[in-house]
């Protein structure tokens, strides 16, 4: 992919997470975040990364943005609008945030990774979803049984706790 | 790569504004006289032959009509809400391989290793144009719709991918066009009656993948808002559900959006169970052997194959869509707990059994 | 009182539906088959085929003016039907018969017979209180024009469409 669909995709990330932050309408945010999900697709996408990238739009954008959008629609959007800005928190977060990014640069350039150009990837010939599952279930077996016990547990607690009282 | 790139551009030209929105419109005429008939009536039969130019008709009339804004909504996501409904249901049909070649051009615009995945992925983002106009419109009964959509989609959305795991255990890739060379060489999954039929294994394989694709099929009616799950619209409960508060082309826009979520959903189900653009023909030369045609042939008879595959897909894609009307006319609405209950305790069982079925099945084929 | 209605106890069969929908589905796929063969003949196609010829003999269509086997218009101009009209559709303006006339005993005749067609119910009230058989119900029912004023009949458009009535009684006619 061309150095200018990088910087596309990247532009489009970052003015919407920005957005996220910065939108007072909560569903404003939530969709400004489905636009950054879809940014960060295309660039998973432009590293042959296609199993990542579709399962990013498909896990994030397609089912927990919509669940969280759905929770939100039901709020009363009404308080959060008038609510007054305080500029004291919001100075001292992008103070936060701009030592937190001067940090993860230094941290950055200390890396020998950082500093040097990797080969390019194999063609884009590649089944990375047979190497994703390869990888799941040599390597990460046990992490993955694991996962899928917790999710399982979780499933069943929700039953329990949604199951009507048979009275 | 220019040549790539143009022949990219002439596919997606091709496909979509000479077949998908020809089809969708024409689907709308369909659906009219299809009821129409299921209900002795005419349907439209006035604007030219048969009332074939209906559709064209239908276009100016919405595109004249007021644009109405009604004044409480937000009226950003009022206007976004009508193309985020269309849009997903036009952008799946990049993976579907809808012909074989035609002058050595594959006939897909997309050829991507996670086809089916891409599919679901795109699908998935259609409830956002659903909710988003139910939330913007501002109105008690389109905000019902959207909710309705969104908590109906996710549902049926586990059942759909539950659906087609058998398939890509067989298949062994996720490539569209690889679930179709599979097909051509194994037989239709649901009519495994070409290759080796004589092989009672894949008999036996049939049986879970008629079972796939009764809850693909269903999981698909639901995914399309088409009754018997049409809970979002319910113009009986809802008024037209998340579209009430909407007019003129971002109506149209709505109405168009679902019938290309119909047409593509036809499409994906014909590649997954119906072999896609393949049709065996019966040929006695050298005894009797099921011909495969395609575009591979060199000269003029590659191009009428192509052309051949091409006709097929869309065949078969009408057909499909044939019986989403007829059922559609047919079946009256299911109640909400119903639809719900359905989906969860019931579907997606269903597909996970099958899972392990086919997956047992395939550990013990002898290959 | 409420009562409680007893839920039908379904048996498996029907519990599972299926046999239901494909029933249903073969129900109306039966009707498709017939009306695309053109079996089921149904819906009148109106501009083309008309109901004209079927008409009862009773069908209450637009009101006319009829004139007799001798010519004469039969109205004269009692006001009957504009007393008696409902929505007061009819407008009558009466003139005198000169004396020279052979019918000069009537005494009027309408100069002016206006019925707005926009305001007629075809009720038939004018029809049956006429007095004299002038006026009655024909079977015209498209009845259309562009303005307020296209839809008002004035006399010669009544006589028109009322024509020649025969068999009325001619008790005008000088005895024999």
């Amino acid at each position: 992919m061309s150095p200018f669909l990088f910087w596309i995709f990247a532009l489009l990330m970052l003015v919407f997470g920005a957005a996220v932050v910065i939108n007072r309408n909560p569903v404003a945010s939530a969709l400004s975040l489905v636009v950054s999900f879809l940014g960060l697709a295309a660039l998973f996408m432009s590293l042959d990364a296609y199993f990542i990238g579709i399962i990013q739009v498909l896990v994030y954008a397609g089912a927990v943005m919509v669940l969280f959008l759905f929770i939100i629609m039901l709020l009363d959007l009404r308080a959060e609008e008038e609510r007054r800005i305080n500029w004291v928190a919001s100075v001292g977060g992008i103070a936060v945030a701009l030592i937190l990014l001067i940090q993860i640069l230094l941290v950055i350039g200390h890396f020998k990774a950082a500093r040097q150009t990797f080969p390019p990837l194999a063609g884009s010939t590649i089944d990375d979803v047979r190497n994703v599952g390869a990888l799941l279930f040599s390597n990460y077996n046990l992490p993955f049984q694991i996962i899928g016990v917790l999710v399982l547990v979780a499933t069943i607690g929700v039953v329990l706790l949604s199951r009507r009282d048979p009275r | 790569m220019t040549y790539f790139f143009i022949t990219s551009l002439l596919k997606i030209v091709g496909i979509l504004f000479v077949v998908i929105l020809p089809m969708v419109s024409y689907s709308v005429y369909a659906e009219r006289r299809v009821s129409a008939f299921i209900q002795d009536r005419q349907g439209p039969n006035r604007v030219g032959p048969a009332g074939l130019f209906q559709p064209i008709a239908d276009m100016f009339k919405l595109l004249l009509k007021e644009d109405f804004t009604p004044r409480n909504v937000n009226t950003f996501y009022y206007w976004l809400a009508p193309c985020l409904a269309v849009m997903p249901a036009i952008i799946t049909i990049a993976v579907v391989p809808f012909g074989s070649t035609l002058f050595g051009v594959p006939m897909v615009i997309a050829d991507i290793n996670v086809g089916i995945l891409y599919v679901f992925a795109i699908a998935s983002l259609g409830v956002y144009g659903i909710v988003l106009a139910g939330w913007a419109s501002n109105s008690k009964y389109p905000f019902l719709g959207g909710v309705r959509s969104s908590s109906q989609m996710i549902s049926y959305e586990l059942s759909l991918g539950l659906a087609v795991i058998p398939i890509f255990l067989l298949v062994g890739s996720l490539r569209l066009t690889s679930v179709v060379r599979y097909q051509i060489e194994h037989g239709w999954f649901i009519a495994p009656f070409i290759g080796d039929w004589m092989n009672p294994w894949k008999w036996l394989l049939a049986i879970p993948m008629v079972l796939s694709f009764v809850v693909f099929a269903i999981a698909i009616f639901a995914e399309t808002n088409r009754l018997p799950f049409d809970l979002p619209e319910a113009e009986q409960e809802l008024a037209g559900g998340y579209n009430t508060e909407y007019s003129s082309m971002k109506f149209a826009l709505f109405f168009l959006g679902e019938y290309a979520a119909m047409i593509t959903g036809s499409a994906i189900m014909v590649t997954l169970f119906f072999g896609g653009w393949h049709l065996p023909l019966p040929s006695w030369h050298g005894g009797f052997h099921w011909a495969l045609v395609d575009g591979s042939a060199p000269g003029w008879r590659g191009v009428i194959g192509g052309l051949f595959n091409i006709a097929t897909f869309f065949a078969k894609v009408a057909v499909v869509i044939f019986v989403f009307m007829w059922v559609r006319w047919t079946l009256p609405r299911f109640r909400y707990d119903q639809l719900m209950r359905l989906g969860w305790l019931f579907f997606f069982e269903i597909a996970l059994v099958n899972i392990f079925i086919v997956a047992g099945i395939i550990a013990f084929l002898p290959s | 009182m409420a009562v409680t209605v007893q839920r039908p106890k379904l048996n498996w069969r029907e519990r599972m539906y299926l046999p239901a929908i494909a029933a249903g589905l073969a129900i109306t796929i039966k009707h498709f088959k017939n009306m695309l063969f053109g079996r089921t003949k149904v819906t009148m196609q109106y501009p083309e085929e008309k109901w004209d010829s079927s008409l009862p003999d009773h069908y209450r269509g637009a009101p006319a003016l009829v004139r007799d086997e001798e010519g004469r218009v039969r109205c004269v101009a009692c006001q009957l039907c504009e007393f008696i009209c409902p929505p007061r559709a009819i407008k009558i303006i009466p003139g005198e018969i000169p004396s020279t006339d052979r019918f000069a005993k009537v005494e009027k005749y309408p100069e002016e017979f206006d019925i707005d067609m926009i305001r007629c119910i075809f009720c038939g009230m004018c029809e049956e209180v006429c007095p004299e058989q002038a006026i009655f119900l024909r079977k015209d029912y498209a009845i259309t024009g562009f303005t307020r004023a296209d839809m008002v009949h004035h006399k010669e458009k009544l006589l028109e469409i009322g024509g020649v009535m025969h068999g009325v009684v001619l008790k005008w006619n000088e005895k024999k």
